[in-house]
C-alpha cells in the first residue's frame, strides 16, 4: 500500500534533478528504510569521515534514537573526542570535531564542510558518484582528482580500500580540434575490498548521509500514509453533508 | 443559557448581525463552480501560514550567525519543529498556486468589471504584498539561495537613476546582504507585511460583500429578487457554501499532505538545493533561480538586454494587472458569452504565464533568451489585444438568469 502511493507519486513528481555541470551520475542504490545499512554507513561514516568532517547539527543519541542502537553502542561506535570543558563527549551532543578551519585552510587549502546537510544540497547520486570517481592525477596536490568535483582538494581517504585508479582516455573530434575525454577507469593498484564491495559500502554511506541530512523522512513518510487516509475518510462524510445540504437548492 | 449569553453580547457588540450580513444572509449565487473554492483556500492558507509562522518565530533565530542553525535545530530537535517547517514552505507555494487560480477565475469570469473594481485593486494589493512577504520570508533559512537571490533581486532597485545606489544601500541596511538585512526582513515578514495582508484581505472581503457575487455566468443575482428582497438564484453563503467549500478543504489538504509528507522540497522547486548550503557572501551559486512563484516576471526581466529597461518590464509585468478593469471594455462578464478573440487571447495569455515560468528556471542561452523575448512580447499583447477588441466583442446574449 505504502509502496504503491510512493509510485504513484513518483509518476506525477518528476525525479529530483539537480543543477549540475553535466557529468554524468550513477544512482545511489539505497533504501532509507533499511536500518542496518544505515548503521553500517553511520561505523564508516565514524571511521572515514569523521575526523575531519562535522555533522554539526545532528546528535549522537538521535542516530542512536533513530537506528535503534543503544547509546552506550553509539558512543561506542563515533565518539572519540572530548568536549570544549576537556570532558568526554556527551551522548546528546552536536557532531563537532576537533579539526579547526585554520588547520584545514593550510592542510587542504579549503575549509572542510560540514556534512550535515551535503545530502540534501548535492544529491545522494552525486554523492555516490563522487566517492567512486577519484583517479589518479600527478598535477594535483594529493595526486587525486575527481570526476563529480573537479579539482577537489579533499584527498582519496578511501584509496585504500578502493585502490588506485586511472582514466582511460578516449580521443573525440570536436570541430577539427582533438579533445580528450575520461572513458572509464583502470586499476592501477588493487585496494582491499571488490569494486563490487566497494560500491556496497559506498552505497551504505550514501544511504546514512541522506539519513542524516533529514533524519525525520522515514517518520515524515509513514505519518503521511495516516493523514492522507483520514482526509480520504474525511472527504466521503464532508461531500455526503454537502449533498444533503444541497438537496434543495435549484 | 446559550441564547442569554448571546443576547448579552449582541446588546454590546453586532455579533449577529455581522453573522448574518457575512454568512446567514449573505446571498450567493447558487451556480458556482470549481473555480469558486480557490478564494476559500487562499484565507485557509493565510490562516495556516499565520499559525504555523507563530510557532517557527518561537524557535528561530534572525542573526547572521544563528540563522541557518536555527532552522536546522527546528528540523531536528524541536518536537514536531519539521512539521511546522514544512506545513510553512510547503503552505508558501500554496498560497501562490491558490493564488493565480483564484486570479485566473477573475479573468474567466470577469469578476474585475463593474461594480467590482475595487475588490480586485483590494486584490492586486495582496498580490503586491504576498509577493514581498515571500520574497523576505525566503531570506530567513539564510541558506545560499536566500542570500543570492536577495542580493540579485534586491540590486534591481541600483537601476532606477539617480537615487538607485543609495535605495538598494538603505533597503540593505548594509552594502551588502547582512545581519542587519536579515534582522529587518525578519520584522517586515513576521509583523508588518501579514498586518497589512490581514487589512486587505478583510477589505477585500468587505468590498466583495457590498456588491455581492460574481459568478461563472456573469449574471447580476441582485437584479431579480423575490418579494422578501432576496434574489431568487442566491442562497445564503451559510450553510451551503460553507459545507461546500469544506469538501475543496478537504480536497486541498489531500494534494498539500501529499507534497508535504511526500515532497516537501518540491524536486528542488520549492526548497532549492543550494539552499542547504549556509549562506556565503564569498561564494556564488552555480545558478541563481528565484523561487518558481516569481519566475514568469524574472523571465521578462531576462529578457530584456537593458537593467533599467528590464526592471522596467517586470513592473510594468505586474502594474498593467491593476488596470485590467480600465482595460477590458466589454461590457458582457463572463468567457461563456464572450467572443472567440477572447477565449484565444486568455488561453495564449495562461499559456504564456507558465512559459515564462519555465523559461527563468533554465540556464541563459540564445535560444531560452529569444524564447523568453518572444513570450515577454505576448504577455504584454494579452492586455493589448484585449484593450482593441473588447470595445466592440462580438459577444453571445447574456441569459437574464443563472444557467443552473
Amino acid at each position: 500500500m505504502k509502496k504503491y502511493i510512493l509510485i504513484l507519486l513518483l509518476a506525477i513528481f518528476p525525479a529530483t534533478s539537480f543543477a549540475s555541470s553535466g557529468v554524468h551520475l550513477d544512482t545511489a542504490p539505497i533504501d532509507i528504510y533499511d536500518k542496518d545499512s544505515i548503521k553500517r554507513g553511520a561505523k564508516s561514516f565514524a571511521d572515514y569521515c569523521f575526523s575531519c568532517h562535522s555533522a554539526k547539527f545532528m546528535r549522537f543519541n538521535r542516530i542512536a534514537k533513530d537506528t535503534g542502537m543503544s547509546e552506550e553502542e553509539v558512543r561506542e561506535m563515533m565518539i572519540f573526542t572530548r568536549n570544549k570543558k576537556g570532558k568526554a563527549t556527551k551522548i546528546g551532543d552536536l557532531m563537532t570535531v576537533s579539526m579547526t578551519e585554520d588547520y584545514a585552510r593550510s592542510t587542504f587549502g579549503t575549509a572542510v564542510p560540514d556534512l550535515s546537510l551535503t545530502a540534501r544540497a548535492r544529491g545522494a547520486d552525486w554523492l555516490y558518484t563522487y566517492l567512486r570517481t577519484f583517479y589518479a592525477d600527478a598535477y594535483r596536490p594529493t595526486g587525486m582528482n575527481n570526476i563529480a568535483f573537479p579539482d577537489v582538494g579533499m584527498p582519496h581517504v578511501l584509496g585504500q580500500l578502493q585502490g588506485i585508479q586511472k582514466p582511460v582516455y578516449v580521443t573525440e573530434d570536436h570541430n577539427g580540434v582533438a579533445v580528450e575525454r575520461i572513458e572509464g577507469f583502470e586499476t592501477v593498484q588493487a585496494g582491499s575490498m571488490t569494486t563490487e564491495e566497494y560500491d556496497a559500502f559506498v552505497a551504505d554511506l550514501v544511504n546514512f548521509m541522506v539519513y542524516l541530512a533529514e533524519p525525520v523522512q522515514t517518520e515524515r513518510r509513514d505519518m503521511g500514509v495516516y493523514v492522507l487516509i483520514f482526509l480520504a475518510i474525511f472527504f466521503v462524510f464532508a461531500y455526503l453533508l454537502k449533498k444533503e445540504y444541497w438537496k434543495d437548492v435549484h | 443559557m446559550g441564547n442569554k449569553l448571546l443576547g448579552w453580547v449582541d446588546d454590546r457588540f453586532p455579533l449577529m448581525k455581522m453573522w448574518n450580513e457575512h454568512l446567514a444572509e449573505y446571498y450567493t449565487p447558487k451556480n458556482f463552480n470549481f473555480w469558486y473554492f480557490f478564494g476559500s483556500l487562499a484565507l485557509l492558507v493565510l490562516v495556516i501560514q499565520i499559525v504555523s509562522g507563530i510557532f517557527l518565530t518561537m524557535h528561530y533565530k534572525p542573526d547572521g550567525e544563528l540563522a541557518f542553525a536555527s532552522v536546522e535545530y527546528i528540523m531536528r530537535d524541536v518536537p514536531y519543529g519539521w512539521l511546522i517547517r514544512y506545513i510553512h514552505s510547503t503552505g508558501a507555494t500554496a498560497f501562490f498556486i491558490v493564488v493565480y487560480l483564484h486570479m485566473f477565475r477573475g479573468l474567466m469570469y470577469g469578476s474585475y468589471k463593474k461594480p467590482r473594481e475595487l475588490i480586485w485593486l483590494f486584490g492586486m494589493f495582496i498580490y503586491l504584498a504576498l509577493m514581498a512577504e515571500a520574497f523576505m520570508g525566503y531570506l530567513l533559512p539564510w541558506g545560499q539561495m536566500s542570500y543570492w537571490g536577495a542580493q540579485v533581486i534586491i540590486s534591481l532597485f541600483s537601476a532606477i537613476p539617480v537615487i538607485g545606489d543609495d535605495l538598494t544601500l538603505w533597503i540593505r541596511g548594509d552594502f551588502v546582504i547582512s545581519d542587519a538585512t536579515l534582522n529587518r526582513f525578519f520584522a517586515l515578514h513576521v509583523i508588518a507585511l501579514p498586518f497589512v495582508i490581514v487589512f486587505l484581505v478583510v477589505a477585500h472581503i468587505l468590498a466583495l460583500h457590498e456588491v455581492g457575487s460574481n459568478n461563472p455566468d456573469g449574471v447580476e443575482i441582485k437584479k431579480n429578487k423575490d418579494s422578501n428582497g432576496i434574489p431568487l438564484d442566491g442562497i445564503p453563503f451559510h450553510p451551503y457554501y460553507t459545507v461546500k467549500d469544506i469538501v475543496g478543504v478537504v480536497v486541498f489538504l489531500f494534494f498539500f499532505s501529499v507534497v508535504m509528507f511526500y515532497f516537501p522540497d518540491g524536486g528542488g522547486y520549492f526548497l532549492e538545493h543550494a539552499n542547504f548550503i549556509a549562506s556565503d557572501p564569498l561564494k556564488t551559486p552555480e545558478h541563481i533561480a528565484p523561487v518558481w512563484y516569481f519566475t514568469p516576471f524574472y523571465a521578462i526581466l531576462r529578457a530584456v538586454p537593458d537593467k533599467l529597461m528590464g526592471v522596467g518590464a517586470m513592473g510594468a509585468a505586474i502594474v498593467v494587472l491593476f488596470f485590467l478593469p480600465w482595460i477590458d471594455r466589454c461590457k458582457v462578464k463572463s468567457i461563456r458569452y464572450r467572443s472567440g478573440i477572447y477565449k484565444i487571447n486568455l488561453v495564449v495569455f495562461a499559456v504564456t504565464f507558465v512559459v515564462l515560468g519555465w523559461l527563468a528556471m533554465q540556464p541563459v542561452t540564445d535560444t531560452i533568451t529569444n524564447l523568453s523575448r518572444l513570450f515577454t512580447f505576448l504577455y504584454f499583447a494579452f492586455f493589448g489585444v484585449l484593450f482593441v477588441t473588447s470595445k466592440n466583442e462580438n459577444t453571445k446574449p447574456v441569459p437574464d438568469r443563472v444557467t443552473s
